[in-house]
């Protein structure tokens, strides 16, 4: 018996029904930029934490941001991801997106990924089901009732645990992990999702230095395909990845460049170098 | 077709699913044939008042599965609950006055007693339909449903959440109980709905109803308990305790963690109301004190009890407290509340997974005494 094309098409397993598929979003990247950050202000009862803020980064760059305890670092990262609304100011994904209009589960769609300063995984769940939750699928309500891992997906996952070496405690539940291994899960659902832009909140805190260098490696790897932004203290670490620097001082950006032009700027040697290293 | 696939292949649902039903089944089954089959001389046979009170038992057991959902999956501590129960419940009992048709005491054809003795002359629009069986079956879902549709988009859209969503539950439940007290509602006012008749044209008074409904109770707790396994069991299940461990950091993900909260709590709320529509018939009457707080915090102590995000904990939560609370009213009628507030104490600091975790804790603690390392035991299968 011979079926009908059309029905065989109907019944292929690996067939991703339209309702199924995530919204693609399309950023427009024509100037090289991808975000743009312009006169953000934020105050905290009276406390600047960003002060006329004006930040640009360009389409597959991989940013470091570095300040003391309390620039505004953070801060940052929660407004482009729509955690905090800043006082006055845009901030612009790609050249047509306003992210000031959308809130944080449509940035993630739009594929803003972000890794938190402290590591926030789902402790109850295993690290398999972490990544699964993290995965770039459509996250409507029906389709997440519904639906189940494809093929693909399956090898993604496993392809992510390879990279973030979690394949032998794939089944293990996340609070079991240690602390850089929680570190390296919350890459790992970063990495699942896809992101056009991440944002990295310290990545390397209680990592060993081989961990560290690791993690150097992958987001190194991951610049040019993705744009990545990176928050670190470690300024070793900064400097092995590094290829232009931002600082920011007071809730604005003192000095940019590369890592030797920002580390003999006068204003940087003033507050921040100067003071501690 | 890939609905159907996914909804067979979700193998540990099932498997969590199969024992709870051999056990229910069983119980049910034994119970039936013990009621209807052994002479009552026989010290076998099961008086229909048992029956009639495992009925009960296994719609509170409900009543706890749909808190268990919302509260032990999804952190959202409902202390209002109670609420959709009795909502689902005067739905049945309105559908139960409507079967009385002109065998009142006062032998009006439409209007149930309380109506004539307020010398109401018509039906209010509310009541229309409710003589349908069909209809009024929908009205025990759509009711609660709708209520919580709205009290939930209002709640989770605005981030309402913790001890603030707990008081306005509470505080729902009891605005809820007052407007049903008031004559003018329609509803019988404080002496609620009772002196029901029949049920599909089967008298309510007869030992085979009562079986049947207690049979009845049974299938849909399995039933609910299945479906509920399966949606827990779903990725939608993996985001619900997701949003209870970080709801932000789900929303960084790309969740809009508010719907799927306002669902999750519609669907629980109509599996109250489902509750509470079994539960009228078997006990004969609903009246406001089933809006009572109190009620709603009392589910609550049974889910911690047998232990919450375990559904079967919820259910033998229900269960246990519900026969201890019968057993010991009988002895000590006033002290039950000193007994439920004792127990809810010990359990929260001795039982922290109630009876369900009982095990685990158990296991840990021999471990931690015999010094072995913990290994990868904690894994899910
Ligand atoms: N929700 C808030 N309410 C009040 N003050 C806040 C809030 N969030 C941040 N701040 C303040 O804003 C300032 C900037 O904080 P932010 O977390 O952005 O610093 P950071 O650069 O990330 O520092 P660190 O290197 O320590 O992580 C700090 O002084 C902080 O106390
Ligand atoms: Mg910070």
């Amino acid at each position: 018996m011979t079926a009908h094309p059309h029905s065989l098409e109907l019944f292929r397993r690996d067939r991703v029904w339209p309702f199924l598929m995530p919204p693609e979003p399309r950023v427009d990247v024509s100037h090289q930029v991808i975000l743009y950050v312009e006169g953000l202000n934020l105050s905290f009862d009276g406390f600047k934490a960003l002060n006329d803020l004006n930040l640009y980064v360009n389409d597959g760059e991989l940013r470091c941001l570095i300040g003391a305890n309390g620039a505004g670092k953070t801060t940052l990262m929660d407004v482009i991801t729509g955690k905090t609304t800043p006082d006055s100011g845009t901030v612009h994904f790609g050249q047509s997106i306003d992210l000031l209009h959308h809130d944080e589960a449509r940035i993630a769609q739009l594929g803003i990924g972000r890794k938190f300063q402290k590591p926030t995984v789902f402790e109850a769940q295993t690290v398999a089901d972490n990544l699964e939750l993290a995965l770039k699928t459509n996250k409507g309500i029906l389709p997440t009732l519904f639906s189940q891992l494809s093929s693909e997906q399956e090898d993604r996952i496993h392809s992510v645990l390879h990279t973030i070496g979690l394949v032998q405690q794939k089944r293990l539940l996340a609070g079991n992990l240690s602390h850089g291994q929680k570190q390296w899960l919350e890459i790992g659902m970063l990495l699942v999702s896809e992101p056009r832009l991440l944002l990295i909140d310290e990545p390397v805190a209680g990592m060993t230095p081989e961990e560290t260098e690791r993690t150097a490696e992958l987001l190194t790897s991951l610049a040019g395909k993705h744009t990545v932004i990176v928050v670190e203290h470690d300024m070793e670490f900064v400097r092995s990845i590094a290829r232009t620097v931002s600082v920011l001082h007071q809730g604005s950006v003192l000095a940019e460049g590369t890592m030797d032009q920002v580390q003999n700027h006068p204003d940087v040697i003033e507050v921040y170098l100067g003071e501690d290293a | 077709m890939s609905i159907l696939r996914s909804v067979l292949s979700r193998q540990p649902a099932g498997q969590r699913v199969l024992p709870f039903v051999v056990i229910l089944f069983g119980v049910t089954v034994l119970a039936s044939l013990g009621n209807l089959l052994v002479p009552e001389s026989s010290s076998l046979h099961v008086s229909t008042y048992t029956i009639t009170l495992l009925g009960k038992y296994l719609s509170y057991a409900m009543l706890a599965l749909a808190v268990d959902v919302v509260w032990g999956y999804c952190g959202i501590l409902s202390l209002g609950h109670g609420a959709f129960f009795a909502l689902g419940g005067y739905a049945m009992g309105m559908y139960l006055m409507r079967q009385i048709g002109d065998r009142g005491v006062y032998g009006h054809p439409t209007l149930p007693d309380f109506m004539v003795f307020l010398n109401w002359d018509s039906l209010p629009w509310y009541w229309f339909g409710m003589d349908q069986f069909w209809f009024a079956m929908i009205m025990v879902a759509l009711v609660p449903g709708v209520l919580a549709f709205v009290f939930g988009a209002l709640a989770f859209r605005s981030r309402v959440s913790g001890v603030y969503l707990s008081i306005i539950t509470q505080a729902l439940t009891y605005a809820l109980m007052l407007a049903f007290f008031r004559n003018e509602m329609g509803f019988g006012g404080n002496n609620g709905l009772t002196d029901f008749k029949d049920i599909l044209g089967f008298s309510l008074q007869s030992d085979g109803t009562r079986v049947a409904l207690f049979i009845a109770t049974a299938v849909l707790l399995a039933l609910v308990y299945g479906v509920s396994q399966w949606i827990l069991g779903s990725r939608f299940g993996k985001v619900i305790e997701a949003v209870r461990d970080g709801e932000a950091r789900v929303r960084f993900l790309g969740y809009r963690t508010d719907r799927y909260k306002v669902w999750l709590f519609v669907y629980s709320a109509m599996i109250a109301g489902l509750a509470g529509a079994l539960y009228v018939p078997q006990v004969g009457i609903i009246n406001p004190g089933e809006f009572a707080p109190l009620n709603s915090i009392e589910v609550v102590v049974w889910v911690a009890v047998g232990g919450r995000g375990t559904l079967y904990g919820a259910v033998l939560g229900a269960i246990l407290v519900n026969y201890a609370k019968t057993r010991f009213t009988a002895l000590l009628p006033d002290g039950w509340l000193f007994a439920l507030g004792a127990l809810f104490l010990l359990v929260t600091l001795f039982l922290p997974k109630g009876l369900a975790g009982l095990y685990g804790q158990v296991r840990e603690g021999l471990n931690r005494h015999s010094n072995t390392p913990a290994t990868a035991e904690e894994t899910t299968p």
